[in-house]
């Protein structure tokens, strides 16, 4: 082969492509965005008063591919009401070593308490760390809601939740994407973010970080 | 019945294009079940009489005009029956069938505990349409109500199969839920004052109203079983798991001599709920609530998790390790044998781990002061009768079992003394109900009163003072005539043991009536250990130890020295208590025993204190292990394999249903301590005890029955009466502890006095009623009942009622009686 040509043949590889798009990303200084329906981790829902969406029914677990999800039913009682009806998640697990993020889950939620975020830094130095409980998973309290347990806010009985929730669509608006994955870019090593998705404080991943 | 005559029986028929034969009388539904062929159903269940309430085993039949139910429907010949798989009429029928009983179902499927195990799903999605068109408004009504602590009831989600009404009535014969009201607002309930036009609460919760009657039946949760929807649920189980969660395993219930097989569910370590399981020679489909519901002591706080020992400088009992527990048990024992060691077993132990008891006070104990009878074995007092129970148990029950459900339930008749089928033995109780309501079956009792269980047996009564059993056996001629027909069978209970000669006019009129004898203990335990020897007089096998040849088997068999086996008859439980409450014994081993349950719970705490030496096999804290020098932990019935022998003397064996546990069986521990004092015991290994007392040759002597003369029954004075006690089947038993819900559903606890004393104490039905001795008091509200003149009945260990530890007698004794509640202003005996 001719020595000449084939390094010239070489370099023009490499000199065309200083004029494409590049494709690594600056992570994790601006972490890139994914697609609106990307499936990052877990979201369980609330209602517009702050009860709980899950009824602890089981039926993601059962969905489940990977035997991540790990549920415990308990009984609503009038003193302390979680969700409406008689019956809520009294324990809920998502293991993050399991999940395949297939979405097998969601499609089970019979109430929709349980979605998907965008959020996918779910790296954690302890495999304890990755199952998620009902602490991280659960969305944040939007202004209007009230921490459970409380009385139900928005009818007399869960029929009310369930069927009036066609003319009150916004149960879970703001929480069905974590409200971090919308800012392009944020800063973990801001104290007051971590405030805001306690699950993922940990250590602050580089000083200065755009 | 002859094959030649069986075939005159069938008859032909066609069933989706194939032909079979079928019994005259069978049902369709179960000739396609046999077949192969599943026709939905919901109100069909093959223990119950057919009722046809649901509609949905609609099947075509040809020359009928419109589908008919197969459940229902009995076979005929020449009969062309087309299912759902065959007749498009028939899959139309039972889709519209379908359809209507999901119009007011609720579909609350994912709230609802039998989602994932419901035959209303599974058939509605095989046999159902894809949509509904009802589009308007469902039934509504207050979403469970309690009908019990236990049991919920959710009448939304019921499709009035009236299988729960059906078992009640039939099987347990306890009518607490029927319908109720009609057409539309027809549904099940319990039986309450506002469908009969009084006063309700209006919440549609039970035991607020006055008249509400709540579902307390011994066996409710069979309807929560057989409810083919979620309508009917347990309290305790409610949203703990669905069915996917579960890891089932079979096992056998530990609670009492019924010996029902049981399906056990766990998850994560832990066991969730019971079930009844399917077997027919034994407990049909059904067990008792006891059964069902009392698991929770395994889980309860106080389990001792690691061995305790006492600490020679502070008196304490510490945590220790297993290798310094077992040698300060082994080395304690060591030296509390040359004084002697008594050994209480308790009633609680499976076979194999009775039999390690036995064979460790045998070889290395060198005693035969062993007993497993944890509850009074004979009357107070005279000396005579001290050991007629245990001769008795050599004579007639060890090593026998001839005497099967099978053949209670094909007896003419039965003559039951010293037992209360109901509260100490369900599963037989309903084997006797079953014959007794067929009318093949004649009941007889000898007994104070006419309990609830035995009229449900439709009982004729030989009224008896407690005390008086025996003379009654002996000279009743209702007695006598009750064994007169061929196959009678006569069950006594342990409790005939505190009559002086009540066991030996048992055996007399066995003998005398060639009627079959059972002996039906209480507990789980009692018959196995019985059997493997944890008797002061009987080896394994039923040998009586005073018998050289059996002494001679038992040594080969036990590879030691022929005559190094304890020769004379041991002490029984009264007297271990008695010798170790004097200083004469060395030491005490005890295994799951509750003082509270013997003859003088004072005396025997006193015998545990007294005791230089005591080593405690025990799962939980208790009176024996805070008194205890040893406490080693054992495993309860899940966490171990072993065999349970119920009272007919069947094996039951099962295996370890929480695999994880670490927890070692009795026999284990036992045979670690041997080792310790240079004896191979080889009882670590539940398969290796099952081969050592396979291997074991039969047994051939067999004593004389005891000829104890019946005994004299006690005068009370004025306000004063004759006991007659036994335990209710749920009460302060150390097994069900944790269980309030199914505590709840007891049956209150009442003094039970006749018209007579009732008039002369001025008392009426409810009213408290105080019972004493010098020991201490019991107070009740007051039943009238029709009891013999001068006795009074009391729970054993009930609420307010431990009648051992509070009057520190047992049946048979007299107590004083007054009106009102105990106190210096009410004088013995005085009027209000
Ligand atoms: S996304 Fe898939 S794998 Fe992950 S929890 Fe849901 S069902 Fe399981
Ligand atoms: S409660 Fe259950 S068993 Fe009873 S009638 Fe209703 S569906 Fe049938
Ligand atoms: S009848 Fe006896 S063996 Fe059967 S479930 Fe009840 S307690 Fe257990
Ligand atoms: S199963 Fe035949 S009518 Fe219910």
């Amino acid at each position: 082969m001719n020595t000449l040509t084939g390094s010239f043949k070489g370099f023009g590889v490499t000199f065309a492509h200083m004029f494409r798009k590049v494709v690594t990303t600056d992570y994790p200084f601006s972490p890139p965005k994914p697609a609106p329906r990307y499936h990052g981790r877990h979201i369980l829902n609330r209602h517009p008063d702050g009860l709980e969406k899950c009824i602890g029914c089981e039926l993601c677990a059962w969905a489940c591919p990977a035997d991540a999800i790990y549920v415990e039913g308990g009984d609503n009682t009038d003193e302390q009401r979680f969700s409406p009806g008689e019956r809520y998640a009294k324990i809920y697990q998502i293991n993050y070593t399991r999940c395949i993020f297939c979405g097998l889950c969601i499609e089970a939620c019979p109430t929709r308490s349980l979605t998907m975020s965008n959020e996918y830094e779910l790296a954690r130095d302890s495999r304890q760390d990755l199952i998620f409980t009902k602490k991280e998973l659960l969305a944040p309290l939007l202004p209007g809601m009230e921490q459970p347990p409380h009385p139900m806010r928005l009818g007399e009985t869960d029929k009310d939740y369930y069927i009036g929730a066609l003319t009150n669509p916004g149960t879970s608006a703001g929480a069905e994407r974590a409200p971090w994955s919308d800012q392009g870019t944020h800063d973990a090593s801001d104290p007051a973010d971590h405030a805001s998705r306690p699950e993922t404080a940990g250590p602050v991943r580089k000083e200065g970080a755009a | 019945m002859t094959d030649v005559a069986k075939r005159a029986d069938t008859v032909t028929l066609t069933i989706d294009g194939v032909e079979v034969q079928a019994e005259k009388g069978e049902l369709v539904i179960r000739v396609a079940e046999r077949m192969g062929i599943a026709i939905p159903r919901f109100c069909d269940h093959p223990l119950l009489a057919p009722a046809g309430a649901c509609r949905q085993c609609l099947v075509e039949v040809e020359g009928q005009r419109k589908p008919v139910a197969s459940c229902t429907q009995t076979v005929a010949e020449g009969m062309v029956v087309k299912t759902q798989l065959s007749s498009p009429v028939a899959a139309k029928a039972q889709a519209g069938v379908m359809e209507l009983l999901l119009i007011n179902h609720p579909l609350d499927c994912p709230t609802c505990d039998k989602g994932g195990e419901c035959p209303l799903q599974n058939q509605a999605m095989s046999t159902g349409r894809a949509d509904s068109r009802f589009h308007e408004q469902k039934r509504e009504y207050e979403k469970p109500i309690h009908i019990s602590s236990q049991v919920l009831l959710d009448r939304e989600r019921c499709v009035l199969c009236q299988r729960c009404t059906r078992f009640s009535e039939e099987i347990a014969g306890d009518k607490f839920i029927d319908l109720m009201d009609r057409s539309s607002g027809e549904q099940i309930n319990v039986y309450r004052d506002d469908f009969f036009g009084g006063e309700g609460t209006g919440d549609g919760q039970v035991g607020e109203g006055a008249g509400d009657v709540p579902f307390n039946s011994y066996f409710s949760g069979n309807t929560v079983q057989i409810c083919p929807v979620g309508a009917l649920t347990g309290e305790q189980y409610r949203f703990r798991a669905r069915p996917f969660d579960l890891v089932s395993s079979p096992t056998t219930c530990e609670h009492c001599a019924a010996g029902c097989s049981m399906r056990a569910d766990h998850r994560r370590g832990k066991v969730l709920r019971r079930l009844a399981g399917d077997d027919p020679a034994v407990n049909e489909e059904w067990n008792c609530d006891k059964g069902r519901w009392g698991f929770r002591y395994a889980t309860a706080t106080d389990r001792i998790t690691a061995p305790l020992v006492r600490d020679p400088r502070t008196g304490q009992l510490r945590e220790a390790s297993w290798s310094e527990a077992l040698v300060a048990a082994a080395e304690g024992l060591r030296t509390a044998r040359q004084r002697g060691v008594g050994v209480l077993t308790g009633g609680r132990l499976t076979v194999e781990d009775a039999y390690a008891y036995a064979k460790f006070a045998r070889v290395v104990l060198g005693t035969n002061d062993i007993d497993f009878r944890a509850r009074p074995v004979r009357a107070s007092g005279s000396p005579a009768e001290i050991t007629e129970e245990a001769d008795f148990l050599a004579a007639a029950v060890a090593g026998i079992s001839d005497l099967t459900y099978a053949d209670v339930e094909s007896a003419p008749s039965a003559l039951i003394v010293g037992l209360e089928p109901e509260e100490e033995c369900p599963i037989l109780f309903l084997r006797l109900r079953k014959a007794a309501r067929r009318g093949t079956l004649a009941v007889t009792a000898v007994a104070p009163y006419l309990s609830r269980g035995f009229e449900k047996l439709a009982a004729a009564l030989v009224p008896a003072v407690p005390g008086d059993e025996a003379r009654l056996l002996g000279t009743d001629p209702a007695v006598a005539a009750a064994l007169s027909a061929p196959g009678s069978v006569l069950l006594v209970g342990e409790r005939l043991a505190t009559v002086p000669g009540g066991l030996s006019a048992a055996a007399a009129l066995a003998a005398r009536t060639g009627a079959r004898l059972a002996w039906v203990p209480r507990r789980a335990g009692d018959r196995g250990a019985l059997d493997t020897g944890c008797l002061p007089n009987l080896l394994p096998g039923g040998r009586p130890v005073s018998d050289p040849s059996a002494r001679a088997e038992l040594s080969i068999a036990w590879a030691v020295e022929t005559g190094t086996l304890p020769s004379k008859p041991g002490r029984d439980v009264d007297q271990i208590i008695a010798a170790a409450a004097g200083g004469a014994l060395g030491g005490l081993l005890v295994g799951a025993v509750d003082p509270g349950d013997l003859a003088d719970p004072a005396l025997a705490e006193q015998a545990l204190d007294a005791v230089p030496f005591l080593v405690s096999l025990e799962l939980r804290k208790s009176a024996v292990t805070e008194r205890a020098d040893v406490v080693l932990p054992v495993a309860p019935a899940v966490e171990k394999a072993g065999t349970y022998m119920d009272w007919e003397g069947r094996l039951r064996s099962f295996e370890t249903v929480l695999r994880d546990s670490t927890a070692m069986t009795d026999g284990r521990v036992l045979e670690a301590i041997a080792a310790l004092l240079e004896v191979s015991l080889n009882t670590g290994d539940v398969r290796s005890v099952r081969r050592e007392l396979g291997a074991m040759p039969a047994s051939s002597a067999r004593p004389e029955p005891p000829a104890v003369a019946a005994g004299a029954v006690a005068e009370p004075g004025e306000h004063a009466a004759v006991l007659a006690t036994w335990h209710q089947l749920l009460d302060l038993g150390t097994l069900l502890d944790g269980d309030e819900v199914l505590a709840g559903t007891a049956r209150p606890p009442v003094v039970r006095i006749g018209k007579e004393l009732a008039g002369q104490l001025r008392v009426t039905d409810g009213d408290p009623v105080t019972a004493r001795t010098g020991r201490g008091s019991v107070t009740l509200p007051a039943a009238i009942t029709d009891l013999p003149r001068q006795v009074v009945w009391l729970p054993t260990n009930s609420p307010g009622s431990a009648v051992r530890r509070d009057l520190g007698v047992t049946a048979g004794a007299v107590v004083r009686l007054s009106a009102g509640l105990p106190g210096p202003i009410l004088a013995e005996g005085a009027d209000r």
